[in-house]
């Protein structure tokens, strides 16, 4: 099963698109599944400082796993209200 | 508990229904708004982007935390996403309680926590350009190395 990989606000405009599905790789984790997203758009790069991360819809540290199914969201900061 | 996000206009009056109580004396109501200047800048409307299921859930949480915390009766949070022009609101939040210490502290600590959470994001569009808002007060920004958080 794939992961799907979610992008928003300043980071959709700049990969050019809000959602791409991946392979999903046994052991897969936020790192790892970032690693390869860079290696294919490496603007992501350019956001990874201030880049927090989501897995099914709830806060993950970058060591957090990734199982096959899920859905990674790349959140820039947020600046709602 | 009323949450939503969504590309309608927010109606106050809605989520003042929605907490009002009879053991509630008083309900605070906080309307954030689209301003027409930002850091000098003239401003032309905003867009706003939003992760809208990841939006309402984190948003819910921090409701029944509200609640929690604050002993009240009932609190509602609704973002509006999309175009948004001058004067128009963004962000409603409403809480009930018995009394209205707790609504003033849980209002104030609602939108804080809203605005460091949330995944919703604002693009100012200017007569000659536009940007995505990184907002000062998000997690994000908490976590980034001291010399990114600069202004």
């Amino acid at each position: 099963m794939a992961i799907t990989v979610l992008f928003f606000a300043s980071l959709a405009e700049a990969v050019g698109r809000r959602e791409l599905s991946l392979a999903h790789v046994p052991g897969d984790t936020v790192a790892s599944v970032r690693e390869r997203l860079v290696a294919v758009h490496p603007q992501i790069a350019e956001f990874t400082e201030t880049l927090l991360y989501a897995v099914d819809e709830e806060y993950a540290e970058e060591d957090a796993p990734v199982p096959a199914g899920a859905t990674l969201a790349l959140i820039p900061p947020v600046s709602g209200g | 508990m009323l949450i939503r996000v969504t590309p309608e206009r927010l109606n106050p009056e809605e989520a003042i229904e929605a907490v009002r109580r009879d053991e509630a004396g008083a309900v605070d109501v906080f309307l954030g708004v689209v301003r027409n200047t930002n850091k000098g800048r003239a401003v032309d409307h905003l867009v706003y982007d939003a992760y809208p299921t990841m939006a309402e859930k984190t948003m819910r949480e921090l409701a029944e935390e509200a609640v929690e915390r604050f002993d009240l009766t009932d609190s509602a949070v609704l973002h509006r996403t999309g175009r948004l022009e001058i004067g128009e609101t963004s962000l409603l939040v409403a809480v009930s309680a018995g009394h209205r210490a707790a609504t003033f502290e849980a209002g104030h600590w609602l939108v804080n926590e809203i605005k460091r959470r949330v995944p919703v994001w604002k693009k100012e569009v200017w007569a000659d350009g536009e940007e995505w808002i990184e907002g000062p007060e998000s997690l994000g920004m908490e976590r980034a190395p001291a010399t990114m958080r600069g202004s």
